[in-house]
């Protein structure tokens, strides 16, 4: 079969959910360093992995097990809600593994917070980008070798560097402003590097199951598989390559079970194979088996989000980027940090969901919006972020300060400590030697002891290693004196002494 | 000498100074001898300190089954009478929709009552202020027939109207006391109905007490009133144990300045954010808080964050009970830039919990405070100048401290409720002549 002939239809999901914060008050700042909301997150997930990802994962095994290799289907799936489903649904990553067992399903490298870091730094990009291929070999023992950004976010400049981190495919937006009079069915390419090949996604198809399936009002309501597939053939013509991009969630969540949803998603496979000429690949299939038809120009960044399809969502008011600045401006700092904790806090706070509840454009798009969203205003997400986020760094203050003048406050702070213990240690020594002054010698020492806790306090405010040892010098003094009569208690003495100089030596 | 007194709140449920400050007065007042205090609220939500005061909430006075006349203002009463009879309502659905209902012919105000017989109120500063206040009025002159007294005291605007019911059914000298005028408020955009109400109040008045004299000044030259029926009797400090709060733990290093209050145009916000990128540029070992919530406050949140300092200026919405002093205890200056403020308590409260204080030329405690930064409040420079010299020379935050409570602790509220009740009695002598 020539190339010019094969027509491809690549269906691809986005699986992720958010850590959500929990309410974080100004008063916690530097006393409390967990930020989640355990609660919400837990019964979130629970309730997404029962309603949509399980059954709409069967689903696709009954497909699969149908029609063997000729159905293929593609996901990517976030770092953070495979930490999410070992957690609170680890038989959702099972399921997962079974369809990859299957081999015919693609797993899509993504950044592991489903950040935005390729707006902001490479190399932290880069960085997120391997932990994710990591993460999903280590999970499903396959290497991506497609990638599909955030929220399908995508310039010329993002696409040069993912080309260069070797995939051979990458997924974006069919974009009307990007695309004009050219069509999303074809293939195209990166324009710095046309290795890379760009799937554009088709959004009226795409949105017809994610937005439209079960809205009633739509003059096309209700959409069947056949009907969808006849959509399909009236392209073919002039089509070369369908791409379906859409949230996972879709199935079950956004569009309940009683919409009909799951009968839709199985019954659609068929009806295209048989109905149309398109077959369906995974992206990396498609880049390996379609010829691209030409560069696609992407200066400006674009997305999949709302009716603008650009960067608006998460950085389009003052409120959102402060706080992205912000986040950003701990990266090196946070990457010189080797805390476990440190490294998956500063992973779970980088997910673009924390900036997309801050959008204050409500208009068109506020329903999607509003969905998982846990705060009831922009500005309450905006205040509740920014107190995590200072929380954060005084953490990071503390293991890793920024400025000279910090490193210094840190090195007394340690060496304060230090002197502390030693101060605490010898006291409890000198106590138990007091103790045992006391039974040796009776009723008369014990007044000289009575005024040695005053002196001793005096000296400690000055110095305090060197009011012990002045204090055990006193001491072995005392014992001296009382030596003559009785023999012992000096040797007991002189020993302490030694121990009181050792230490204050070594500090 | 029994005393009629109407306000809007009384704690625990307060959105502000008013509450704070007719509560402590009364108290005040009620602890002197031979002086009982009456004090009525729009709605007793049954849970109120009533130890030094009787509270009576309008919400629970029945006038279902009653007819109170009342007549036009300029008119002088002859005769007043309460008809034991229920008010006839359209239909039940009506009965919800409607509130009051007003029959111009019979010189009667009729105002719709809930199930008991009793007029709901809200008591919150939202909703139709207005119906509130007028339904407030006509539970007033109810309560005014029924009660023996010998003076009527009204807290504010809202009780004005209130207080001039009473008096006109009592025949009693009534006596308002300004914590606030329209013009505070407002920031210049007077609201007509709001001064009219205020206007109507003054003039009705046998004595008009204010908070401050910059408050008496507004009184007499923007309500043209004669200068001899405005007196100035400050407001005090209930005292605070500092050692409760001793066990609050600060969870970071930085210093903090925090400015509490309702983020509107009267209290300056905006100065105080302006005054804290200022520091910021010079010092990075501060945190801000703007502790409250308010009409500005969306409109603060984005001025902060386009100005980059959202990791060292923190919003924490509004605060109440123990969240505030919890506040105070983490603080390290405190500041109250208000643009127009007739008195303002929360300084006090600051530095009775040892916290050092800047606070703006236009606010009435400025004129009795010593021991606090006194600054223009558009005069961010001078503010930020402050802000800085506290946190960072030791000295001057201890010297504020140390003189700032011995200075605070001396405000007390029977100083202020002697003050009171001396006015109270030349009124009613001048009244019987």
């Amino acid at each position: 079969m020539s190339a010019a002939t094969k027509k491809a239809i690549c269906l691809f999901f986005e699986v992720h959910q958010p850590f959500r914060l929990k309410r974080y008050r100004f008063f916690d700042l530097g006393n409390d360093h967990y930020y989640y909301d355990d609660y919400t997150n837990e019964s979130i997930m629970r309730k997404v992995a029962e309603r949509c990802y399980i059954p709409a994962n069967n689903v696709l095994l009954d497909i699969i097990s149908k029609h063997k290799d000729k159905f293929k289907v593609s996901f990517s799936i976030s770092g953070i809600v495979l930490d999410q489903f070992k957690l609170y649904s680890p038989e959702v990553i099972d399921s997962f593994r079974r369809l990859a067992e299957t081999g015919c399903v693609e797993f899509l490298a993504e950044t592991e917070a489903h950040s935005l870091a390729s707006l902001k730094n490479r190399e932290e990009f880069e960085r997120q980008v391997n932990n994710h291929r990591r993460l999903i070999k280590e999970y499903f023992g396959i290497e991506p070798q497609s990638f599909r950004n955030t929220e399908m976010i995508y310039s010329d400049q993002i696409g040069s560097w993912v080309a260069e981190m070797g995939f051979k495919a990458m997924l974006t937006e069919g974009a009307k402003h990007i695309l004009g009079w050219k069509s999303p069915n074809y293939l195209y390419c990166n324009t710095i590097n046309p290795r890379l090949k760009v799937l554009m996604r088709n959004f009226v198809l795409s949105d017809d199951i994610a937005f439209r399936f079960s809205n009633r009002t739509w003059n096309e309501w209700p959409l069947t598989a056949d009907k969808y597939a006849t959509w399909i053939n009236k392209l073919a013509p002039k089509s070369e390559l369908i791409n379906i991009f859409i949230d996972y969630e879709t199935f079950g969540e956004h569009n309940p079970k009683e919409s009909g949803i799951f009968d839709f998603l199985y019954h659609m496979p068929a009806a295209i194979l048989k109905k149309t000429p398109f077959k369906f690949m995974t992206p990396t299939e498609v880049a390996k088996n379609l010829q691209p038809v030409a560069a696609i120009n992407i200066p400006t960044p674009i997305s999949w989000a709302d009716e603008e399809r650009d960067l608006t969502a998460w950085l389009g008011n003052e409120l959102q980027t402060a706080a992205f600045e912000k986040l950003y401006e701990l990266t090196e700092r946070v990457n010189k940090c080797e805390y476990e904790q440190i490294k998956k806090d500063w992973t779970y706070l980088q997910s673009s969901d924390h900036f997309y509840y801050m959008c204050t454009k409500f208009f068109s798009d506020g329903i999607v919006h509003a969905y998982f969203n846990p705060y009831e205003s922009p500005y309450e997400a905006f205040m509740n972020y920014m107190n995590v986020l200072s929380d954060f760094e005084i953490r990071i203050n503390r293991i890793c300060p920024a400025t000279e003048h910090e490193i210094e406050i840190l090195k007394f702070d340690s060496q304060l400590r230090a002197k502390d213990e030693i101060i605490a240690k010898q006291a409890k020594e000198i106590e138990t030697l007091k103790k045992k002054l006391e039974k040796l010698t009776g009723k008369k020492t014990k007044k000289a002891s009575d005024e040695e806790p005053v002196k001793a306090k005096r000296g400690r405010r000055k110095s305090g290693e060197k009011s012990l040892v002045e204090l055990a010098a006193e001491v072995v003094k005392k014992t001296k004196l009382k030596k003559g009569e009785k023999t012992g208690s000096g040797k007991k003495a002189k020993k302490t002494k030694k121990k009181a100089k050792s230490s204050s030596g070594k500090s | 000498m029994r005393v009629l007194m109407f306000g809007w709140e009384f704690p625990p449920h307060i959105s502000g100074g008013l509450g704070t400050a007719s509560y402590g007065l009364t108290k005040g007042i009620a602890s002197l001898r031979n002086t009982e205090v009456i004090f009525v609220v729009p709605k007793a939500w049954g849970d109120e300190d009533q130890s030094a005061v009787k509270l009576i909430g309008a919400n629970n006075i029945p006038v279902a089954y009653r007819r109170v006349y009342y007549h036009g203002l300029k008119r002088s009463i002859t005769t007043y009478e309460v008809q034991s009879e229920i008010i006839p309502y359209i239909d039940p659905e009506e009965f919800w929709k409607i509130t009051k209902k007003k029959e111009e012919l019979h010189h009667s105000i009729l105002v719709h009552t809930n199930q008991e017989g009793k007029i709901d109120f809200s008591g919150r500063y939202n909703g139709n202020l207005l119906d509130e206040i007028y339904k407030y009025s006509v539970v007033a002159a109810v309560l005014a027939s029924e009660l023996e007294f010998d003076i009527i005291h009204a807290h504010d605007w809202l009780a004005y109207p209130a207080g001039i019911s009473a008096m006109e059914v009592s025949g009693k000298p009534l006596v308002i006391h300004v914590h606030a005028t329209e013009f505070d408020r407002s920031g210049g955009n007077v609201n007509p109905d709001v001064y009219n109400i205020e206007k109507r109040g003054m003039d009705a008045a046998a004595k008009i007490i204010t908070v401050s004299n910059r408050t008496r000044d507004i009184v007499i030259s923007k309500y043209n009133i004669n200068p001899e029926k405005v007196e100035t009797v400050y407001n005090a400090v209930e005292p605070v144990d500092v050692a409760e709060n001793l066990h609050i733990r600060k969870g970071f290093d930085e210093k903090v300045v925090t400015f509490l209050g309702r983020i509107t145009l009267q209290k300056g916000p905006e100065y105080f954010i302006e005054a804290a990128n200022k520091v910021l540029k010079k010092m990075k070992n501060v945190r801000f808080v703007m502790a409250g919530s308010g009409d500005l406050m969306e409109r603060m949140i984005r001025r902060a964050a386009s100005l980059k300092i959202t990791d060292r200026f923190h919003f924490t919405g509004f605060l109440r009970g123990k969240d505030v002093f919890t506040m105070l205890a983490m603080s390290d200056v405190y500041i109250m830039p208000s643009v127009s403020e007739p008195f303002g308590i929360s300084p006090l409260e600051a530095m009775m919990s040892n916290v050092p204080v800047i606070i703006s030329k236009q606010s009435g405690v400025a004129e009795i405070l010593k021991h606090a930064v006194k600054v223009d409040f558009w005069d961010i420079d001078a503010m930020a100048d402050a802000i800085y010299g506290i946190l960072t020379y030791p000295a001057l935050s201890r010297e504020f401290i140390k003189n700032g409570r011995d200075e605070v602790i001396r405000m007390r509220w029977e100083n202020s409720a002697r003050h009171v009740r001396q006015i109270y009695e030349e009124v009613i002598s001048k009244h019987k002549q």
